[in-house]
């Protein structure tokens, strides 16, 4: 690498090793989130002071089960992609910012499973 | 020579505190607040799938003043996130970048996400504080 020039070292992306991917899918991530949040909100304050029978019926229903994960799944991805910006302002020791960047993705792939399978769970009765 | 006494980057404090650098900070201190509000929303649909008694306890929790509290926040958090990003997606094409259009879309921004969050809450029927 060390014979490379400083333009080629900016054709290949350089030291950040990535290029506009990161700020299009932000963009796009809250683009998809729009609607899904609005169906959210909306969501929320008509299940809301019901029972837990009347939340599991409202949560099983195909269009439901579909919707919250997608809107879950979405929201977490969305999440990891601000977390990581935030890391990369604030954190300054690289291998803390590294060490923060993996677990913070670790954990949005964690809730976004515990998440979907009880959804699915609920979805194909059990 | 001294290098410690040097004014450092970003010099928040030699500026006047204005509207639209405080929606800047509040975009992504809410960001981070609907990162961690994900916790939550996970935490209730597990509770729900779970059992009624563990739907219960989470309802008991966020029924609580705390739980109100969190639940208040991260409302306002989701509805200001949204609406702030919105005009974020506007600036992206280019439109509402003067002075002054984006002063007073700051003003429009605060405003509506408030009134979003105070009607979403009377449409539940619950309140700040008070038991939902």
């Amino acid at each position: 690498m060390k014979y490379r020039s400083p333009l080629s070292r900016a054709r290949g992306l350089g030291s950040s090793k990535d290029g506009l991917h990161h700020w299009w899918m932000q963009r796009l991530s809250a683009i998809g989130l729009l609607p899904l949040v609005i169906w959210f909100v909306v969501s929320i304050i008509s299940i809301s002071g019901q029972s837990h029978a009347e939340v599991i019926e409202w949560m099983k229903s195909p269009h439901h089960s579909v919707l919250l994960s997608l809107f879950l799944i979405v929201t977490l991805y969305h999440s990891n992609l601000g977390l990581q910006k935030i890391f990369e302002d604030y954190v300054q020791a690289r291998w803390l910012q590294l060490a923060a960047r993996i677990v913070a993705g670790f954990a949005a792939v964690l809730l976004g499973f515990a998440g979907v399978f009880s959804l699915l769970g609920l979805a194909f009765g059990n | 020579m001294s290098t410690n006494e040097r004014p450092l980057s970003p010099h928040l404090s030699v500026y006047k505190l204005e509207l639209p650098m405080v929606l800047s900070g509040l975009h992504r201190i809410t960001g981070l607040a609907l990162a961690g509000g994900s916790i939550l929303l996970v935490s209730w649909i597990v509770c729900a799938a779970h059992s009624a008694e563990a739907y219960a306890g989470m309802s008991r929790f966020l029924g609580s003043f705390v739980g109100q509290f969190v639940l208040f926040g991260w409302s306002f958090s989701l509805i200001f996130h949204t609406v702030s990003g919105i005009r974020h997606l506007i600036w992206d094409t280019g439109k509402l970048l003067e002075v002054e259009q984006i002063k007073r879309s700051s003003v429009v921004v605060l405003a509506l996400s408030i009134l979003l969050t105070l009607v979403a809450w009377f449409l539940a029927g619950g309140y700040p504080g008070g038991g939902a």
